[in-house]
């Protein structure tokens, strides 16, 4: 066990993937001497070399575009994207092509792409820096989208991503960058499974599900809630596409009530699909309507209103407290 | 700073009239700069200072070769417009006019040489030995390929234009890599030095209009940036869809490699020794090391876009006479039976095995089976996935219900006969 950020626990599950395996390879804006914007593949251009941590022409299409050619061609890409809202130039050859290339060749080809996105708000940056588009990628049939929420997780799930021969985006909670953790770097233990979620903390009252940046937020939540008498159970998703409803429903089914929250705008959102799904498996479970908590339908606001963009606390106890009148 | 100071073009100091007549002049007869021609649409064969001398590898053999080739994937072309005139086709895009183009080229390439198509490559599968009846499942509806990749080295067709193109520079930079990776195995096992697998490169096709994409931009500026092994081929057959090239380009758009930094060659796309010769220069030298090419072959989409298009809207008919006169075939045969190369004979076997292809695509496309949906839930994902294994259960169970109600009606009918 070693203590480190999650930062720190991508950048050495991408050193153990470098490491081990040769046909493995770094792309990206900026990745090489920076070590990218968020230093998360620091020291790797030096350790690994300029064929293995490619600086790439700035052009988004292009890194993913190449990428899959690449897979094509047997090499494992990983492919950085600088920013959330910078993702869309390259959102044709992810929806388009990575998404599609395995079926449309009729099981024929694979395309083992990893795109790694750092997402989501809350550190005060300008426009396009703070977005949470995992609703549009989760919507594309081929793609397979986690996000881990802690260091161990970090460290485990970016190796299993490229360890998948399905083309996965890793979407990397920015603003959690810097949170420590334990890390055991010898076993995944029962983060073995990138795809299944994982029940942090057991209740009896409600259940909230939370991925990503969110998932400090809820814990906090269901502590206050705690305090005042009820008992929360929160979920961390950590794949958002398959999502693993089966741990969803088994915790509604006793809880008898669902919250889910995310950074980003509620409509057409995760949760949207979450709540239909629940509705579905455990209705009769279900002693409240599904409650979802997010962004508002606006572009993600300018950083001196986020706070009031973001789910935080309050917010999910106002959603909690709802579900805990029906 | 004025417009005098703009770098030299094929426009400089014309004004835009002058500009918008060497357009039309170059669309309507030859194009606006020298471009790489041997043989001449009569029939007789020049030279090149560089190129002849790949024209003169070209044993009699080869050359009687492309001419099967062009008229067979000609032959092709009008079966496939007959099926999907009687309804046994979605939709079919015809290459008539660009024989030359993309059998020259696909000629020009070696096995070990990987090819990423767009959508009107018919000619260039042909050449890579893929069963074209197979290519016709996509066009059917059965499939959105239709052949192994693999088996031929012939990639899918691609239909978001030029979303192939850093596919392409992808896969020539992996075979950069697995040259790097060769080498430094060889000299770690110490038999440095052994030959190793041959060089391989990519040619990647996209048309005139797809030239315009942000996509082509980008794969030249990778392409250009790890010097890649990789040969763009733009076949500039004038239209896309009812929108002039002069829309997509104001300069020749071979011009465009030189802003990248490698070189363009405009070859006259009608004329199949030189499309090999230039295609052939190319792959040499991509596989050699030495980087990109842009070939744009300069040629003409005889008939409509596909058959859903009706290029009498938006082109004078003048416009295909004028390219009908620079007829890919016709100038190959007149070369062939003026060097004595050809007699009717063989024309006349040329046009028994087209027949006998044509046959054999039109029963084949027949029988081609349609597909299962259960093969779409199987490939959706490689691994096994939650939703769609909950998808599929859900459908089986469904139609189980419809194959009960099913059974005693058929009964019926059995008892009826
Ligand atoms: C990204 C994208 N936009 C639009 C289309 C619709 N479309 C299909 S073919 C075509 C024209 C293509 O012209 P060109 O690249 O010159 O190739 P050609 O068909 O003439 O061979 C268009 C606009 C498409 N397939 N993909």
């Amino acid at each position: 066990m070693t203590t480190m950020t999650i930062a720190k626990a991508i950048n050495e599950g991408l050193r153990a993937t470098l490491g081990s395996n040769h046909r493995s390879l770094l792309m990206g804006e900026d990745i090489g001497a920076l070590g990218g914007v968020y230093r998360v593949t620091d020291g790797l251009l030096a350790e690994f070399g300029a064929d293995r941590v490619v600086d790439t022409p700035l052009a988004e299409s292009g890194i993913i575009g190449t990428a899959i050619g690449l897979a094509l061609r047997g090499y494992l890409p990983v492919c950085e994207i600088q920013f959330d809202g910078f993702v869309f130039p390259g959102f044709n050859q992810i929806t388009t092509q990575l998404a599609k290339m395995h079926s449309r060749s009729n099981g024929n080809l694979t395309v083992p792409v990893v795109i790694r996105i750092p997402y989501g708000g809350g550190i005060g940056s300008i426009e396009h820096h703070s977005e949470s588009p995992e609703a549009l990628f989760a919507h594309t049939a081929g793609l397979r989208i986690i996000t881990p929420s802690n260091p161990h997780d970090a460290y485990w799930m970016i190796q299993q991503a490229v360890d998948c021969q399905d083309p996965v985006i890793v979407f990397e909670p920015k603003r959690r960058y810097w949170l420590k953790g334990e890390v055991d770097t010898e076993s995944p233990g029962m983060s073995e499974d990138p795809f299944k979620a994982h029940v942090l903390r057991e209740g009896t009252d409600a259940t909230v599900v939370v991925y990503g940046p969110l998932v400090p937020v809820a814990l906090a939540a269901a502590n206050a809630a705690a305090e005042d008498g009820h008992s929360v159970e929160v979920i961390d998703l950590r794949s958002i596409s398959p999502i693993d409803f089966d741990t969803v429903t088994a915790s509604v089914n006793k809880t008898g009530r669902l919250i889910v929250a995310h950074e980003a705008p509620t409509f057409g959102g995760i949760g949207g699909e979450i709540a239909a799904r629940i509705s579905e498996r455990a209705f009769h479970s279900l002693e409240a309507p599904v409650i979802r908590v997010g962004g508002f339908h606006m572009p993600y606001p300018v950083a001196k209103v986020e706070e009031d963009y973001l789910p935080d606390i309050d917010r999910i106890l106002e959603a909690l407290e709802r579900a805990l009148s029906y | 700073m004025g417009a005098t100071h703009l770098p030299a073009t094929e426009f400089d100091g014309t004004g835009m009239d002058d500009q918008r007549e060497a357009e039309a002049e170059a669309r309507l007869g030859g194009p606006a700069e020298p471009m790489v021609q041997l043989l001449a649409p009569d029939g007789t064969l020049g030279t090149d200072p560089v190129f002849s001398e790949y024209a003169q590898r070209l044993d009699p053999d080869k050359l009687r070769g492309f001419y099967a080739d062009m008229a067979k994937i000609r032959r092709f072309d009008v079966e496939a417009t007959a099926l999907q005139r009687q309804g046994q086709l979605a939709l079919w895009v015809p290459l008539t006019g660009q024989e030359a183009a993309q059998i020259g080229s696909g000629r020009a390439s070696q096995p070990q040489d990987y090819i990423f198509p767009t959508y009107r490559e018919h000619g260039v599968a042909l050449t890579r030995n893929v069963d074209l009846a197979e290519l016709l499942r996509q066009f059917r509806g059965i499939s959105n390929g239709g052949w192994n990749p693999k088996d031929t080295n012939f990639h899918l067709y691609t239909l978001v234009l030029a979303a192939q193109t850093p596919h392409a520079v992808g896969y020539a930079m992996g075979i950069q890599r697995d040259q790097k990776l060769a080498a430094a195995a060889a000299q770690a096992d110490g038999t440095a030095g052994r030959p190793s697998e041959p060089k391989a490169a990519v040619v990647v096709y996209f048309g005139d209009g797809a030239s315009s994409e942000g996509d082509v931009h980008e794969s030249m500026v990778f392409a250009s940036s790890y010097n890649a092994p990789v040969v763009f081929f733009c076949q500039n057959n004038h239209w896309a869809i009812s929108v002039p090239s002069s829309v997509q380009t104001r300069i020749p758009l071979s011009n465009r490699a030189k802003g990248y930094g490698f070189p363009g060659i405009r070859v006259d796309g009608n004329d199949v020794i030189a499309v090999h010769a230039v295609t052939e220069w190319a792959l040499e030298r991509a596989r050699e090391g030495r980087g990109p090419v842009l070939i744009e072959a300069f040629t003409y989409r005889v008939g409509a876009h596909t058959t859903a298009d009706d290029p009498t809207k938006y082109r004078e008919s003048a416009e295909e006479g004028l390219w009908r006169a620079k007829d890919p075939l016709d100038r190959l045969e007149k070369y062939l039976r003026a060097a004595g190369l050809a007699d009717d004979a063989f024309f006349d076997q040329v046009k028994a095995d087209g027949d006998e292809l044509a046959a054999y695509v039109r029963k084949t496309t027949h029988d081609l089976e349609t597909p299962d949906i259960r093969t779409a839930f199987a490939n959706t994902y490689v691994e096994a996935h939650p939703l769609v294994a909950e998808e599929l259960a859900w459908f089986e169970e469904y139609s189980a219900g419809f194959a009960d109600e099913a059974e005693p009606a058929d009964a019926e009918t059995g008892a009826a006969h």
